[in-house]
C-alpha cells in the first residue's frame, strides 16, 4: 500500500500537468466549437441554399467519420499538403471542428424549437431579425440547448484522451508515459480515470447551475 | 376625417388558395373596426397583412405616411416594413409574451431596443401602462405565473408601449377561459373610449356591437358586408351575413 501511495505521489505532478492540457483542450475545443457551431446553425437555418448546403455537408462529414481519423488527418496528413502544425494546435483545431458539427445540430434544433409566435411578437414591435435572434430567440434556445451542450462538453473532456495519439502530453498520455517507466499500470490508469471523473463531475455541476439560471422564469 | 389605414387590392395566396382576394379597406383615424366572419374567411390573414406579418401577393398598404407595395417582396422594403410595424401594435390570440422576461421587461423591450428610449424612462412609462391595464403589482412577475387574462393585458401594454397609431387585435379573447374574457374586453373598451384607431378580429358579437364603430363581415377572402355596428347586427342585408349571425345565435 505504501508503495502505491509513494508512486502516486511521484506521479501526481505529471498527471496534474496532463490534466491542465486536458482542461485547456476541452475549454478551447468547446469555445471555438460553439462559435463555429453557431455560425453553422445559422447557415443551416438560412433560406439560402448556398449557405445551407455547405453546412449540411460539413456536419455530415464530421459526424460520419471518427474523431481519431480526423486528428490523424490534421496532424499526420496535412504536412503532406505542406501544412505542418504542432500537436497542441492540431488537437485544438481537430476538437473545435468536431465540436462545431455537434453543437451546430444542437443549436439548430434549439432555435427551431422556439415558437414562431416569438419571432412574430418581436417583429410586431419593430425589432429586426438580428435583434429578435439575440434578445428573444437565443435566450430561450439556450435553455433548450444546455442539457445537450453539457453532454457534448463532457464527451469532449473524455475524447481529449485521443490527443495522446498525436503526441499531446495530456492526462492519458502522461499516464502512459509513467506506466512505461514504473509498470504501475493499474494504479496509474485508475488515477487518470479518477481525474477524468472529477473533471466531468465538476462540469456537470456547472451545467446544472447554468440550467437553473436559464430556467428562472419557469414556474416550479 | 383623415384615413389612417388604406389597403387597396390587398391579395394573399397560400399555394393555389386565394385567402384574400383584392380587399379594399379604409379605416379612419380614431375609428374602431370589428372584423368578423367564419374561420377561413381571411379575417385573420387581413389583420396580419396590416402588420406585414404575412407578405402580400399584391395590392398596396398605407398606414399614416408609410406605404408598403404588395407587388414587391417585403425583404426589398425592410425600412418601410419596420417603420410600419412601429406605428402598428399587434395583440396576438396566444399573447406571445416573451417568457424569459418579466411583465415590465416585456413592456419596455420595444421602446428600449427599437426606439432607444433610456431604460429608466421606459420603465416609468411601462409601470404606468401596467397600472392602466390593472397589473401594477405584477411588474416583476414572469408570464408563466400570470393567468391568461393577465398575460393578454400585459401583451396589450407591450403593444401600447410603442405608442402606436393603430392597434390590431387578433381574436384577443379566444384563448382565454370564459371567466377571464371580461377583464381583457374591459381594457379594450377603455382604449376604444379614447378613440384610438383599432381593428379587432373577434367572435364576441355583443362586444363588437358595443365597442365598434363599424363591423366588417368577411367570407371567402372578400368583404361581404359592412356597416355601422348597430345597424349591421340589427338589420343585416346580405343573406350570408344573416346565416352567419343566425348560426352564432344558435338558431
Amino acid at each position: 500500500m505504501d508503495g502505491v501511495l509513494a508512486s502516486l505521489a511521484q506521479a501526481a505532478p505529471f498527471l496534474l500537468k496532463g490534466a491542465v492540457y486536458t482542461v485547456v483542450l476541452s475549454i478551447g475545443g468547446m469555445t471555438f466549437g460553439l462559435l463555429l457551431g453557431f455560425v453553422l446553425a445559422l447557415m443551416r437555418l438560412s433560406p439560402l441554399k448556398v449557405l445551407r448546403w455547405p453546412a449540411r455537408v460539413y456536419v455530415s462529414f464530421i459526424r460520419g467519420t471518427p474523431l481519431l481519423v480526423q486528428l490523424f488527418i490534421i496532424y499526420y496528413g496535412l504536412p503532406q499538403a505542406g501544412i505542418r502544425l504542432d500537436p497542441i494546435p492540431s488537437a485544438l483545431i481537430g476538437f473545435s471542428l468536431n465540436m462545431a458539427a455537434y453543437t451546430s445540430e444542437i443549436l439548430r434544433g434549439a432555435i427551431a424549437s422556439i415558437d414562431r409566435g416569438q419571432w412574430e411578437a418581436s417583429y410586431s414591435i419593430g425589432m429586426t431579425p438580428a435583434q429578435t435572434l439575440r434578445r428573444t430567440i437565443l435566450p430561450q434556445a439556450a435553455r433548450v440547448a444546455l442539457p445537450a451542450l453539457g453532454n457534448s462538453f463532457v464527451s469532449l473532456v473524455k475524447d481529449t484522451s485521443l490527443a495522446a495519439t498525436i503526441q499531446v502530453p495530456e492526462l492519458f498520455r502522461q499516464a502512459q508515459l509513467i506506466t512505461a517507466r514504473t509498470y504501475e499500470v493499474f494504479t496509474m490508469y485508475l488515477a487518470a480515470a479518477a481525474l477524468y471523473w472529477v473533471l466531468s463531475t465538476a462540469l456537470s455541476w456547472g451545467q446544472h447551475r447554468l440550467e437553473a439560471r436559464a430556467s428562472r422564469h419557469v414556474k416550479a | 376625417m383623415t384615413t389612417m389605414i388604406e389597403a387597396a387590392g390587398l391579395t394573399k395566396r397560400f399555394g393555389d388558395v386565394t385567402v384574400l382576394d383584392a380587399v379594399n379597406l379604409a379605416v379612419a383615424k380614431g375609428e374602431v373596426v370589428a372584423l368578423i366572419g367564419p374561420s377561413g374567411s381571411g379575417k385573420t390573414t387581413l389583420l396580419r397583412l396590416l402588420n406585414c406579418l404575412e407578405a402580400p401577393d399584391g395590392g398596396t398598404l398605407r398606414v399614416g405616411a408609410i406605404t408598403v407595395d404588395g407587388g414587391r417582396p417585403l425583404a426589398r422594403q425592410k425600412a418601410a416594413v419596420r417603420a410600419l410595424r412601429q406605428h402598428v401594435g399587434f395583440v396576438f390570440q396566444t399573447f406571445n409574451l416573451f417568457p424569459h422576461r418579466t411583465a415590465l421587461e416585456n413592456v419596455t423591450e420595444g421602446p428600449v431596443v427599437v426606439k432607444g428610449v433610456p431604460r429608466a424612462t421606459a420603465e416609468a412609462a411601462g409601470r404606468a401602462l401596467l397600472a392602466r391595464v390593472g397589473l401594477a403589482e405584477k411588474a416583476d412577475a414572469y408570464p408563466s405565473s400570470l393567468s391568461g387574462g393577465q398575460q393578454q393585458r400585459v401583451a396589450i401594454a407591450r403593444a401600447l408601449a410603442m405608442e402606436p397609431d393603430v392597434l390590431l387585435f387578433d381574436e384577443p379573447t379566444s384563448a382565454l377561459d370564459p371567466e377571464l374574457v371580461g377583464e381583457v374586453l374591459a381594457v379594450i373598451r377603455g382604449l376604444a373610449a379614447e378613440h384610438r384607431t383599432m381593428v379587432i378580429v373577434t367572435h364576441e358579437m355583443a362586444f363588437a356591437r358595443d365597442v365598434a364603430d363599424r363591423v366588417i363581415f368577411m367570407e371567402g377572402g372578400r368583404i361581404v358586408e359592412q356597416g355601422p355596428a348597430r345597424a349591421f347586427f340589427d338589420t343585416p342585408q346580405e343573406p350570408r351575413t344573416r346565416r352567419f349571425l343566425a348560426r352564432l345565435r344558435g338558431e
